[in-house]
């Protein structure tokens, strides 16, 4: 038999970015094999058929690759599970740290502003990316895959930096809602392997300005980001952001420009 | 509106001036601890490295402008990432655990100003405090009078007084949490990394900051047990501030 319990749960509702937003408490009924959005699934269940608005919060692949869910878990974001988001907390490991009273906060950033309840807009992140992380390449016949040697560690290091899901956990949890460890692992994953060295150091010129300008804190080196990451992602491409950027600023012959 | 953007807009930037200025900071406490340890060789070493140090007045004050600059960049970049960051989050978490952050960290917008403030009063007693009190108690604290060309006295007749001695040691405190956390950063925000070699960043930090709070209280813990007592030695060279 799965173990139950009954649960508190203190939900953030807001209706607008314009609504002051306050806590709203219910009772759920948590089943240990459960997904923490599946507690907040039986809530709604629940709020429908009372014919209330349901909790709004972001969600959409549910196996911890899609990068949607966004919940901050008793101060936790993404729960107190290490590399884990939201969507595969399951409930016994709530059950284990004897929670009865949960606080559900969205993600808190100015450069994330509030949507709905716990749905908060991400495009800021988007946007960084759009600012430089790609590669210009002429699409056509893919290249004989031997023609360009990676060596192992470094494709294992560029796939490191890969792994984030662009959730904006490491924002959420910094204390000066810095998107460093996300912007400097979007600079990673492309300035590690051969086909980024062209646009790398304007590249790193571009997004940093991206993420300054959409009114981010700065890096303070607390680590926190790292520990909150989902896929583990270190602080170390942090420094790997700040060395490419020094050197891309010294070196750079025009105008570097603001986005 | 585009517009060029310097180094110094970015957040990296004012975070590389605050490092590459920390370090001129620290560069500085060493040679100052080293050189104030001078006071264990007796009254006649200890005043003789405080007059060598006054030889060459433009060095003196070169010296004393790059680290007035460097207090500048330091201060001034910090105050505005402090601001940028304070700002960076308006609606608060109700709840939020800090997973990662250590003490230290955490009260750097705390260290950094107390260090400031306890710059000011060390100055005021050991530098100035001819020019600043005259013949009178320094800061007004009973037998604790200027005694020109005699450094080594001026040091110890301060550690004799609680007056003195606390808010040293708590500037040293401060000092020795800054730079736990300082030092590690400054790596970081500069960029210097590599697996190999990333734990000698918090082991030198720690290091650095237990070899200056350590050294630094040395001196009021060798003045109070009476290792070290004042000279009747007089001294005589021109003191140049
Ligand atoms: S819903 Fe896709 S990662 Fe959680």
């Amino acid at each position: 038999m799965a173990e139950t319990q009954t649960l508190t749960l203190h939900v953030w509702r807001q209706k607008n970015a314009n609504d002051a937003g306050r806590f709203e408490t219910y009772k759920a009924e948590a089943n240990e094999h459960m997904s923490f959005l599946e507690l907040l699934d039986t809530v709604n269940a629940k709020l429908i058929e009372e014919g209330k608005p349901a909790i709004a919060f972001d969600h959409d692949c549910r196996e911890g690759i899609c990068g949607m869910c966004s919940l901050v878990i008793n101060g936790y974001a993404h729960g107190p599970r290490e590399r884990t988001t939201a969507c595969q907390l399951h409930l016994r490991e709530i059950f284990k740290l004897g929670w009865k009273e949960i606080w559900v906060e969205p993600w808190r950033a100015n450069a994330l502003p509030m949507v709905r309840d716990l749905v908060v807009d991400r495009s800021a992140l988007d946007r960084i990316v759009q600012a430089g992380g790609y590669i210009s390449i002429r699409t056509g016949s893919a290249p004989e895959a031997n023609q360009m040697p990676v060596p192992k560690d470094v494709a294992d290091r560029a796939m490191d930096a890969a792994t984030c899901i662009g959730c904006g956990a490491c924002v959420a949890a910094c204390p000066n809602a810095s998107a460093s460890l996300f912007t400097a692992a979007k600079i990673a994953h492309l300035g590690l392997l051969p086909q980024g060295q062209a646009e790398r150091m304007t590249r790193v010129r571009k997004m940093v300005a991206q993420m300054d300008a959409e009114g981010f804190g700065g890096c303070t080196n607390h680590g926190e980001c790292e520990k909150a990451c989902p896929k583990g992602i270190s602080i170390d491409f942090i420094a790997r952001m700040n060395r490419d950027f020094l050197k891309a600023m010294a070196a750079a012959r025009d105008d570097v420009k603001t986005p | 509106m585009q517009k060029t953007l310097t180094l110094y807009d970015t957040t990296i930037g004012k975070k590389a001036a605050m490092a590459a200025s920390g370090v001129i900071l620290l560069g500085f406490t060493i040679g100052h601890l080293s050189g104030n340890l001078k006071v264990f060789s007796g009254p006649e070493a200890y005043n003789e490295y405080a007059r060598w140090l006054r030889t060459v007045p433009a060095l003196l004050w070169g010296a004393r402008l790059a680290l007035l600059f460097a207090f500048l960049v330091h201060i001034s970049s910090a105050f505005q990432l402090w601001k940028r960051n304070a700002e960076a989050r308006k609606t608060r978490y109700t709840k939020k655990v800090d997973i990662a952050t250590d003490y230290a960290a955490k009260t750097m917008y705390w260290t950094g100003p107390i260090l400031l403030f306890y710059l000011l009063f060390h100055l005021a007693h050991l530098t100035f405090g001819g020019q600043l009190f005259g013949d009178a108690a320094i800061f007004g604290i009973e037998g604790y009078t200027w005694e020109p060309s005699n450094p080594y006295n001026n040091l110890v007749r301060g550690f004799q007084h609680w007056p003195i001695v606390v808010p040293y040691v708590l500037g040293v405190l401060a000092l020795g949490t800054h730079l736990f956390h300082g030092i590690y950063s400054m790596f970081q925000t500069l960029g210097v990394n590599h697996p190999k070699y990333n734990h000698l960043r918090r082991d030198l930090a720690i290091a650095l900051a237990a070899l200056l709070t350590l050294g630094n209280l040395s001196f009021p813990i060798a003045v109070l047990a009476g290792y070290i007592e004042p000279t009747a030695l007089r001294f005589n060279f021109p003191e140049l501030l």
